[in-house]
């Protein structure tokens, strides 16, 4: 079974466009979005949510009224501003439990909460795995972690021989939880200062988890030079560019109906996502 | 007063808005632009600050004196982020895993663990013209970023107007940023992407108690779906910018909305004036 | 002295778990009579750490070796510290594995053979 992360950095490159137009291409694959602050795969997809599993994060503290004597050690040793007036804040709670420890009368208790929701999809492309965060939740890597960990499942349990993920923005957390043990890693960038600046960071953090990488240079006509410059840098480090997919207002048409790109029309575009993919395949085998 | 700018999808333009909101802002007086997004800073790329301070931001990450340690794993039981792992003649450190809550310092009965510095980024400061920049730059690889965050908002003036950037998404980052913002605009664009991840952060700053206001960028007229939203959610929209290809290939080269198209000045001059009024504006 | 094995089940003919940190279990083996136990594993429900959290639960069984599948730097690290020898290469059931143990036919691994999951960096701090 291969593993293929879409990944992208900043926001707004067309990460999600480019991959539902990779799951109508991709034949025997699971789908998983791992863009749980905000996922959008499913408003292409059309999911029919199968089943569902409540997702826990961090357990958190909660004091006792009946238990505590009011003596404020838990404020004066939270790190975190998390306990005013023996109350938790629960958005600042980190879950250290450092007050569930010190407090001398047993009044602070660790609860588990849950932070989300996991579902298992039927689309027409294929089974999704797709999540919700609650909104002011944290803990996204570790949700990413565990829609990775349905999705494996549900390839081998479904004998599917691909997994093709959409990665969450940004290089923090939830990408490096999604960059673990992957067989390849598509970097869509856009020949913007921010997108370029983002697609390095992003090669560099494959370069550290020894990830093959592959760019796809999403509106390059928008700055030819900067379209240069990125194949430049990725011929430095040995990162193939297969293909350049022009600014074309058909990507915005086929998201506001919902609709993959290469299932809603023809063009340049669409013909560049079918050459990327042949690229991506003969990489994955 | 602190305004914030955010949006629940990347790459709608918050970036933009802020940027532009910001230089509109320096035409008449002293103006913050705090870029907030530490895993992505991308707001210098338009504004273009001359950098004159860097500050290394840290975080405390345990030390164990092998003298005093009796090895007993209390330290180990006690962290919840198992940063810590003790062996029968050695305490190992996992600094990376580290959420410096210092609960093995406190619980250590033989009081073996002081505290050391561990550099998770940086806050640079610089000048843009009226423009006092300021933004946190997170090292590759580290996966806490609110330290930082707080780090870049201790900036912020008082009695100065303040925009901050804010990270894409609605989970602790962007908490972390919004939080006592006098006023949050949220940046949408007209697509079911657009609205699904906008009713996303419409959640987060109402939990928060925060003000808001929409802009829809890249607007092509065809808005219902975002317009109808806001009317149910009684949010105002503040103003549309439109599609504009000119605008994109601007941005691509490190240029500024409004420098671009300077006829959307007084959008942001609105706005500005509305928000010192102290009522939410709208278009 | 203890070998362990990470396990789907807690028994002698359970399939091995490749993980090591999230494994469903761990089957500890001893060496001389054969008699063996089976412990949760903590770190399955961390959210961070985990191979730390199992790593540190071995050490304080004090087993002599850990038959692993894949095995990431943090735990690799606190196993080598430690004076533990981890082994690579398990397959089939844990009885089948702690057989190819005992003929010498599982690779010693002298670092880890797989990637960081939280943070990077990889490494430690001596104390």
């Amino acid at each position: 079974m291969r593993e293929l992360v879409v990944l992208s950095g900043k926001g707004g490159t067309g990460k999600t466009s480019i991959c539902g137009s990779l799951a109508v291409l991709a034949a025997n694959k699971v789908l998983a979005d791992c863009d749980v602050d905000a996922a959008n795969l499913h408003l292409l997809l059309e999911p029919e949510i199968k089943s569902s599993s409540p997702f826990y994060g961090l357990p958190k503290a909660q004091i006792n009224d009946d238990l505590c004597l009011a003596c404020d050690l838990c404020a004066h040793l939270c790190r975190f501003n998390a306990i005013r007036g023996q109350r938790v804040l629960t958005g600042n709670c980190e879950g250290c439990g450092v007050c569930y420890h010190a407090c001398p009368c047993e009044a602070v208790e660790m609860l588990p909460h849950i932070a989300g929701e996991l579902h298992l999809s039927k689309t027409r492309y294929g089974p999704l795995v797709h999540a919700n965060l609650g909104v002011a939740e944290d803990n996204s890597g570790k949700l990413v972690a565990a829609v990775r960990k349905k999705a494996r499942q549900v390839a081998e349990a479904e004998k599917k021989e691909l997994i093709i993920t959409d990665g969450p923005p940004g290089v923090g957390c939830p990408v490096i939880s999604c960059l673990s043990g992957i067989d390849l890693v598509l970097v869509v960038t856009e020949p913007t200062l921010s997108g370029m600046h983002d697609m390095e960071r992003m090669l560099d953090l494959a370069d550290f988890f020894n990830v093959k990488a592959v760019v796809c240079i999403n509106k390059w006509d928008l700055h030819p030079g900067n379209t240069e410059s990125i194949e430049a840098s990725c011929r430095r480090r040995d990162v193939p560019v297969p293909v350049r997919l022009p600014y074309d207002q058909i990507v915005k048409e086929a998201a506001c109906r919902a609709q993959p790109v290469v299932q809603y029309g023809s063009g340049p575009v669409v013909d560049g996502i079918v050459a990327l993919w042949d690229e991506l395949r003969t990489r994955l085998v | 007063m602190i305004v914030a700018v955010a949006s629940g999808k990347g790459g709608t333009g918050k970036t933009t808005v802020a940027a532009s909101l910001a230089l509109v802002a320096a035409e008449k007086g002293p103006v913050q632009y705090l870029d907030c997004d530490v895993e992505e800073p991308n707001g210098h790329l338009l504004l273009h600050p001359a950098w004159e301070h860097r500050r290394a931001v840290t975080v405390p990450v345990p030390v164990i004196d092998r003298d005093k340690c009796n090895f007993c794993g209390r330290c180990a039981q006690i962290c919840a982020f198992h940063a810590l792992a003790v062996l029968p003649d050695e305490v190992l450190v996992f600094p990376e895993l580290c959420h410096g809550c210092g609960g093995c310092q406190y619980f250590c009965p033989m009081k073996a663990i002081t505290e050391n510095k561990r550099e998770i980024g940086c806050v640079e400061t610089g000048q843009s013209g009226a423009i006092q920049f300021v933004h946190g730059c997170l090292q590759v690889g580290e996966a806490i970023c609110t330290p930082l965050i707080g780090a870049v908002k201790e900036q912020a003036a008082p009695g100065t107007l303040t925009i901050l950037d804010a990270p894409p998404g609605t989970s602790c980052p962007v908490i972390k940023t919004v939080t006592n913002a006098g006023f949050c605009i949220l940046v949408t664009e007209p697509t079911p992407f657009g609205l699904h991840d906008l009713r996303l952060a419409v959640k987060m700053v109402k939990k928060l108690g925060i003000p808001c206001g929409i802009i829809i960028n890249r607007s092509d007229g065809q808005d219902q779906l975002i317009v109808e939203f806001s009317r149910d959610m009684h949010i105002p929209v503040l103003f549309r910018l439109p599609e504009d290809r000119m605008v994109a290939e601007g941005y691509a080269g490190g240029m500024p909305a409004v420098t671009v198209r300077p006829a959307w000045k007084p959008l942001f001059q609105n706005l500005l004036d509305g928000l010192e009024a102290g009522k939410q504006c709208v278009s | 002295m203890q070998v362990a094995v990470c396990a789907q089940e807690g028994s002698p003919d359970a399939a091995v778990d490749p993980r090591f940190g999230r494994c469903q279990c761990l089957v500890l083996v001893n060496r001389e009579n054969n008699y063996w136990e089976s412990i949760a594993n903590p770190g399955i429900n961390s959210s961070g750490g985990a191979g730390i959290q199992t790593a540190q639960t071995l050490v304080d069984r004090r087993v002599e070796a850990v038959l692993v599948g894949r095995i990431g730097p943090k735990a690799m690290a606190v196993f080598q510290r430690a004076g533990i020898k981890v082994f690579g290469g398990i397959t089939g059931t844990v009885r089948e594995s702690i057989d190819l143990y005992h003929r010498g036919k599982l690779p010693l691994l002298d670092g880890a053979n797989s990637i960081a999951h939280a943070g990077m960096g990889g490494g430690f701090k001596k104390a």
